[in-house]
């Protein structure tokens, strides 16, 4: 699993986010022009685990920040600033103060960042609005496998929801997205 | 026919313009910040459109496999209102972002000091951040704007070569021609610029350092008339080498000078389509 070690381990000969790391730690304004840069200043490479240069890059600038940074960072962020954000989420020693940002991202018509709100940060989510932005995922037709901890969380409200969606979807002539099909069995035999 | 459309509102427009765009044949727009019907009354009024046209826009567009980048910049009448002034010390922010392919659309409007201001700030932008710019020629006393932009570009010190000076017509193509700036023209469906009138100003200057768009936006416009243009041109005996020139490899020309321009994904569909058997039906 990724954490900040790892991410800046694997990105230790990268001489250009040395550099900017070292102008954040002592001006941490400066992170206003370096997280847009991003892909431009460090590369847009393929590391382990699903990460990018870039986004691993973007998770140490934020590391380096302090932690009232995030947000603005985050309200100023393009798509793939704001996705990077959300990644980094987990790693940062931030408990809940994230979950504004998610709550942001919940409430785009954007799939890419309905589906990066619900990774291993939504934890930090409160179970209601996690069961709606899980329906919401279905409702976009955003994949439920890239959901953090579905099958533990699920529960029988988020039961009722899916079968009452899926009768509207019915009653309209239109199917349910087959993985949302087999999280309602899984919840029938629990 | 490929056909980039340099400067189109399309927050003004609908999914159908979208889909009607693609089918004919449009795979790349860019949209610059401008003013909306509206005026705005303070910052945070702009920053959530630009976050509109680098974000939601481009979102939207690439579900008609339509490639989106947008320019950042204080338009021109807005600059006149105090209120919305603090938003060039956010402009910074915006323009280090990847989808942002210059400094826009910037210029006059009532040639105002205010504006005069404004406009040279953000040509100094522009140099700080490495972009091109965009500049609008004003829709009133038009031909004095004109002369008047061209001086205020050649005092900033930018290389002419990156800016592009648009809504030009007859009057005003020569003095942007000889100042050796890329000249733009709106076809608009009655005012600014007709595709007839534009087949004879190519027959005049011909297509290097030219570039057309729709300019489309909420007011009476179409997005089809890049297309439109194209169908003109060949009408009147240019052939489909000026055509992609002027409607696609011009465009990509000037705003790759930013070095953000990013078509990889249209390249790839187009590289699929034309070498690959999977949309030819696996054969």
């Amino acid at each position: 699993m990724a954490t900040l070690d790892v991410l800046k381990n694997d990105l230790s000969e990268n001489t250009n986010l040395r550099d900017d790391l070292a102008r954040v730690t002592k001006d941490p304004n400066a992170i206003a022009g370096l997280f847009p840069a991003a892909r431009r200043r460090y590369g847009q490479e393929p590391l382990a685990d699903g990460w990018t240069t870039d986004e691993a890059a973007r998770a140490l600038l934020l590391a380096a920040a302090p932690a009232e940074q995030i947000g603005e960072v985050y309200r100023y962020g393009d798509t793939a600033e704001k996705l990077a954000v959300l990644k980094a989420l987990p790693l940062l020693p931030i408990g809940d103060a994230g979950v504004p940002l998610l709550e942001d991202a919940l409430r785009t018509n954007d799939t890419r960042l309905v589906a990066a709100a619900l990774g291993p940060y939504s934890d930090h989510l409160a179970q209601d609005t996690w069961r709606q932005a899980v329906l919401k995922c279905v409702f976009m037709g955003v994949p439920l496998k890239g959901v953090h901890r579905l099958a533990e969380r699920a529960d029988p409200e988020l039961g009722a929801m899916l079968r009452a969606f899926a009768l509207e979807r019915h009653a309209a002539g239109r199917d349910m997205p087959p993985d949302a099909h087999a999280l309602l069995d899984q919840l029938k035999e629990a | 026919m490929r056909i980039f459309d340099p400067h189109i509102h399309m927050t003004s427009r609908t999914t159908d313009d979208y889909q009607r765009m693609a089918e004919a044949g449009v795979r790349a727009v860019v949209e610059p910040a401008f003013w909306l019907g509206q005026p705005r009354t303070n910052p945070g009024s702009f920053t959530d459109y630009f976050d509109s046209i680098i974000g939601w826009e481009p979102f939207r567009a690439s579900q008609f496999g339509i490639r989106h980048h947008a320019t950042i910049a204080l338009n021109p009448k807005e600059a006149n209102d105090p209120r919305c002034r603090p938003v060039l010390d956010l402009l910074p922010r915006y323009l280090a972002k990847d989808g942002v392919v210059a400094v826009g659309e910037i210029g006059y409007d009532s040639m105002t000091p205010a504006e005069d201001e404004v406009f040279a700030a953000q040509l100094a932008l522009a140099l700080d951040h490495d972009l091109p710019a965009l500049v609008h020629t004003p829709h009133r006393d038009k031909a004095r704007g004109t002369l008047r932009s061209l001086d205020v570009i050649k005092e900033s010190g930018i290389d002419p070569g990156r800016v592009a000076l648009d809504h030009l017509n007859e009057v005003t193509v020569e003095d942007a021609r000889e100042a050796g700036v890329w000249i733009g023209f709106s076809i608009y469906p009655d005012t600014k610029m007709s595709p007839d009138r534009m087949v004879e100003i190519l027959r005049k200057y011909g297509t290097e350092r030219v570039l057309v768009n729709s300019a489309a936006d909420w007011g009476k416009s179409d997005p089809l008339l890049t297309v439109r243009t194209a169908e003109a041109m060949l009408a009147g005996g240019f052939g489909a080498g000026d055509v992609d020139r002027l409607l696609w490899r011009n465009p990509v020309e000037f705003y790759a000078q930013s070095g953000r321009l990013d078509l990889s994904d249209i390249e790839e569909a187009e590289a699929t389509f034309a070498g690959n058997s999977i949309l030819r039906g696996g054969s």
